[in-house]
């Protein structure tokens, strides 16, 4: 059996209804737990209790880059082997990545603000979260836009395309004004620049949560893009006859 | 090709063709600047470059959705599509035509809409060598934006929102060409990432363009 | 209750926004969901 059997949509909502009970479950256990571990968590000795911020603004950046990674790479199976399914997968996960790049932008302003002195700076990591906010943004709106499904599936993917390489071209070219204030990656590999075990766990937690919750959310917007789909076809066909 | 090419200029530049237009827009847009900033020439001088820029920007913008939209109602847009040459081929001239009416005219004007922002005499060499590389793919990114929007009844806005963000990284390495030009800094780098853009995006989007023409035309 | 010390404020409004956001979506995702299948239900009962 070739996993190209889920692009059947009935399969697909077979499958995704056995699994979505279980998914919810452990997604909202999972967020939940996470962020309320990472709530409680000590206060650090420099950040004070703003470290618990930690604890949503890196899940919901590290989630944004991959919604859009997992846009693209639906998007491309929706070019090269017209799986409608993947198509609508996109579709349903651009809101979804549009929500988190915003938690990740606000939750990161309002730490800037008393540790950086300033709400906004144009930093190379800022920016060009605000960029990709941006072509959520234009892609959803191009997708709510075209009224034909099968273009607007066909124009979406290669906007996604596109912007991906742009997205990745303007991330480099704001790198050009400065280093930046952001800090580095927050899970270094490397011993000594590493967070300690009582922030690192409860962040594992967190990240496990909002990929769950991602899943979770995809799966039933998913449903929600086949259903309208099929209402749609049904009442084509009695229109004609 | 060159006929297609011809023929395309005959229209812009024919009356309400829109021709000027652009560059009309670009010059109000230098002349608020001041209205909202303040006429202190300190103040004006070190944003020019960027004034400047971002004008050339928009000003672009406003002529875009011609570059299909007319031919796209008249049919001529499915002529073109069965023509020997390939779409790759019409988008490319379109977007030619579309720099030489649009691109070439405020490339020639920003200079003298600079004296209006006090930009410094040492950056206007820069500003207009920078205009020059990076306007191409501007117009080029349009033609894209255009191809995507051109079936769409409300395309002009949405056609904004598509393609703004794609001529960020224009923006960036042209302001900064500029910027280092009048700061007698090094504008080399910022070129050559600049000049690299415009290559990349001549060589590859016309066919992400077609494809997008193709789909609407289906 | 636990200690916030100085920046409670921030804190909170992180979590607030951040919180909002999420519940945001998800009751987006699952009024939709809800909406479709009622409508297809009642087209495929009727129809």
């Amino acid at each position: 059996m070739s996993i190209w059997e889920y692009a059947n949509p009935v399969k697909f909502m077979r499958v995704s209804g056995a699994v979505l009970p279980w998914l919810v479950a452990t997604a909202v256990i999972c967020t939940t737990g996470g962020v309320a571990w990472g709530f409680l968590t000590p206060e650090d000795y420099r950040q004070g209790s703003t470290v618990k911020i930690v604890f949503l603004h890196v899940p919901a950046a590290m989630m944004a880059i991959n919604i859009w990674v997992m846009m693209l790479v639906a998007s491309l199976i929706w070019l090269i082997r017209r799986h409608h399914v993947s198509a609508l997968a996109a579709k349903a996960a651009a809101p979804v990545g549009a929500v988190m790049t915003l938690i990740a932008l606000a939750t990161g302003a309002i730490w800037g603000q008393p540790m950086w002195g300033t709400w906004w700076e144009w930093d190379p990591r800022l920016t060009s979260f605000l960029i990709l906010l941006l072509f959520y943004i234009g892609y959803i709106a191009l997708w709510s836009s075209i009224e034909d499904a099968d273009s607007a599936a066909d124009l979406t993917g290669v906007l996604c395309l596109v912007g991906s390489v742009f997205a990745l071209l303007s991330r480099y070219a704001v790198m050009f004004w400065n280093q930046g204030l952001h800090q580095g990656a927050s899970l270094s590999v490397a011993e000594g620049e590493r967070m300690s075990a009582v922030y690192r766990y409860p962040l594992y937690l967190s990240m496990l949560g909002f990929l769950l919750l991602f899943l979770a959310l995809v799966l039933i917007r998913t449903r929600t893009e086949i259903r309208r789909r099929r209402l749609a076809a049904l009442q084509a066909r009695e229109m004609r006859g | 090709m060159l006929a297609l090419l011809k023929r395309d200029l005959t229209l812009a530049t024919r009356a309400g063709g829109g021709f000027g237009l652009a560059v009309a827009f670009f010059l109000i847009l230098c002349a608020l600047v001041p209205f909202g900033v303040g006429p202190d020439s300190e103040a004006l001088r070190p944003i020019a470059p960027g004034i400047l820029w971002v004008g050339a920007l928009l000003s672009s913008l406003l002529s875009l959705d011609r570059i299909f939209a007319l031919d796209h109602e008249d049919g001529s847009l499915d002529l073109l599509a069965t023509a020997p040459i390939p779409l790759e081929g019409v988008v490319a001239v379109k977007a030619f035509a579309h720099w030489i009416t649009t691109g070439l005219p405020l490339v020639v004007a920003a200079p003298v809409f600079g004296l209006l922002l006090h930009l410094p005499g040492e950056a206007v060499f820069w500003l207009i060598l920078s205009l020059l590389i990076g306007t191409p793919a501007l117009s080029m990114l349009g033609a894209f934006g255009a191809g995507v929007t051109v079936g769409l009844r409300r395309g002009g806005l949405l056609l904004s929102l598509l393609v703004l963000p794609l001529y960020i990284p224009t923006l960036i390495f042209g302001t900064e060409v500029t910027r280092r030009g009048a700061e007698a800094a090094d504008p080399f780098t910022p070129m050559l990432f600049l000049g690299g853009i415009t290559a990349g995006v001549l060589a590859l989007v016309p066919f992400a363009a077609a494809a997008a023409l193709r789909v609407n035309l289906r | 209750m636990i200690e916030l010390g100085k920046y409670a404020g921030t804190v909170l409004a992180a979590y607030g926004v951040s919180i909002l956001l999420l519940i945001g979506i998800v009751w987006q995702t699952l009024a939709a969901n809800a909406r479709a299948r009622r409508e297809l239900e009642k087209h495929e009962k009727h129809g």
